[in-house]
């Protein structure tokens, strides 16, 4: 048995959610490969080989593979297919444009998002925005998985240094081709990997009362996000949302203010190990998943929250 | 050029899904059931595409039992022009469905398929990439923005980071996502009209496709509750349970 990983990064990060995966690798057991595809320098495929648990980094070096082209990067992991047991990649924008593709060139079923390894063929994974979890089993020659990176610990970047070998970088479809990103900028955590989220919900009546939200988040080293309410409003762009339309996060403190509860919410962070509810209204339903609710208005609790922190 | 919109139904968005006491699914008897919101926003994205002169017919096909007829309606009643059901009695996994769509591509012959990011009930995110590997196609996923030109069009991708733009040739297949528009409702001489419009069944057998599951399903379990905790009453006392209790700040 022997499972390959598609590294999530951007040419010169690998991104947190990759180590996740790596973790859910070992949970089913044989070598590790990590596969690092795109025009990349070194970098990625050394902090790939520092991973612990991955026996060889594989580098696949090419314009035709920047920016995760899936039209490029699926045939080249179809060619890779048959020396592996499964083929991994994290559940992130990346993975997930991808890996069904590499599924029907191989002509098999996917499982996605998967929060638990049962076993080699078997696994956990929510369906109904998180309302239920299906244990799914595949018979396929190759399983084909992506991963929720919150449902699985980060791997330790202290290995002893895998091999690192050149693959194939194959030819360009000629299908698609980047034209340009708009990546928010922040000095502060990824949301999706940081220890704690501070969110603001419609509550918070207008974008700019975010700053209050900003200022606890630069003292508690969190990061800073929204409910769908809040970004369809247009307080905060779209890479705010947590939600079961936007990103899973599963910190060890979440913080939601002025966030009535919408279910579709609490799919995007009812695994977070703590969680703290700012509301006026005591019936809001965020109120039935808070370990520590706060009945108060938010524009006099969150700058004196700010306050005790010191 | 013709826009082909793949349509599945699904357990209406507003509902509590329940798990069934045998743990073999959820409970889907007597549950309302409507399209899949995010086939909704391809449907009006194609219907925006007619409007605006960019095409000039729109299909929309749904897989599953004789009920998915009323989904085709209602795609219809939005505007679409014709339906197509493809008849399949049990639930049919996303590679299936990505090879009956294949098939109807081969016969329609559409330069866009639409198609919603994934589905509210199962979740796969699976079906649109599926359909443009088999096809060859290129692939716009996750689109919250769409200009479409000759023989080219630009996505706008909603990605982890932010956005992507993209240029992909066509024909191709772009999943939609939730940002892109708001559907419209159909209206009441609209869902009359819709009674009127063609609506083809075919079966899975004349489509020759093997749509046997490759999975199997062993449980489907509700999710651990998290019980309500304790309300503080004031911020001092937050401060104080998080720091010395919960230790997490």
């Amino acid at each position: 048995m022997s499972v390959l990983v598609l590294a999530d990064h951007d040419n010169g990060q690998l991104a947190g959610a990759t180590l996740n995966t790596v973790t859910a690798a070992s949970q089913i057991g044989g070598d590790i490969h990590v596969l690092v595809a795109g025009d990349t320098s070194g970098d990625v495929a050394r902090a790939a080989a520092a991973v612990a648990g991955v026996a060889k980094v594989l580098i696949a070096n090419g314009n035709s593979l920047d920016h995760g082209i899936a039209e490029n990067v699926a045939p080249l992991i179809q060619k890779m297919a048959s020396s592996y047991s499964h083929l991994l990649a994290p559940a992130t924008t990346t993975g997930k444009n991808i890996m069904p593709r590499v599924a029907a060139l191989l002509d098999v079923m996917q499982i996605s998002d998967i929060v638990q390894v049962i076993d080699a063929n078997t696994f956990q994974r929510p369906i109904y925005a998180g309302n239920a979890l299906a244990t799914v089993t595949s018979d396929e020659a190759i399983k084909i998985v992506t991963v929720r990176s919150t449902a699985f610990d980060a791997a330790a970047e202290d290995g002893s240094g895998a091999s690192i070998e050149d693959a194939a970088v194959g030819s360009d479809a000629g299908l698609s081709s980047y034209v340009k990103s708009e990546l928010s900028s922040s000095e502060r955590p990824e949301l999706t990997s940081a220890p704690i989220v501070i969110s603001g919900g419609r509550g918070m009546q207008d974008g700019s009362n975010f700053a209050m939200l900003e200022k606890v988040a630069d003292k508690l080293g969190a990061a800073v996000g929204a409910s769908r309410a809040a970004v369809d409003a247009g307080f905060v762009p779209n890479d705010y949302q947590v939600g079961q339309t936007g990103k899973v996060v599963a910190p060890d403190l979440y913080v939601a203010v002025g966030i009535s509860g919408a279910i579709q919410h609490l799919a995007g962070m009812k695994d977070s190990k703590v969680i703290v509810a700012i509301n006026k209204d005591d019936e809001a339903p965020i109120f039935q998943v808070a370990d520590f609710g706060l009945v108060a208005d938010l524009f006099e609790a969150v700058p004196e929250f700010e306050k005790e922190l010191g | 050029m013709k826009v082909l919109v793949p349509i599945k139904r699904v357990i209406d968005y507003n509902v509590k899904v329940r798990v069934k006491a045998d743990n073999s699914g959820v409970e889907l008897a007597n549950v309302k059931m409507a399209m899949n919101p995010f086939d909704e926003i391809a449907v009006e994205q194609a219907l925006r595409l007619k409007e605006s002169g960019g095409a000039d017919e729109i299909v929309v096909v749904s897989i599953g039992p004789s009920q998915n007829q009323e989904t085709i309606r209602t795609g219809l009643a939005m505007g679409a022009d014709r339906g197509i059901h493809i008849d399949a009695s049990h639930n049919i996994e996303p590679l299936a469905v990505a090879k009956l769509l294949k098939e109807v591509v081969a016969r329609e012959k559409p330069s866009l398929v639409f198609v919603g990011k994934q589905a509210i009930d199962d979740d796969c995110n699976q079906t649109g990439q599926m359909l443009a590997a088999l096809l060859g196609w290129a692939q716009g996923t996750f689109v919250s923005d769409i200009k479409i030109g000759h023989d080219k069009a630009i996505v706008i991708r909603e990605v982890d980071g932010g956005l992507e733009h993209l240029e992909i040739s066509m024909p191709a297949v772009v999943t939609v996502d939730l940002r892109l528009n708001e559907p419209r409702y159909a209206s009441l001489p609209n869902i009359m009209k819709a009674k009127k419009k063609p609506l083809d069944s075919i079966t899975v057998e004349e489509l020759g496709v093997d749509v046997s599951p490759r999975l199997t399903v062993v449980k489907v379990e509700e999710p651990v509750a998290r019980s309500a905790g304790i309300k503080v009453a004031d911020v001092s006392e937050l401060v104080n349970k998080l720091k010395n209790e919960a230790k997490v700040i």
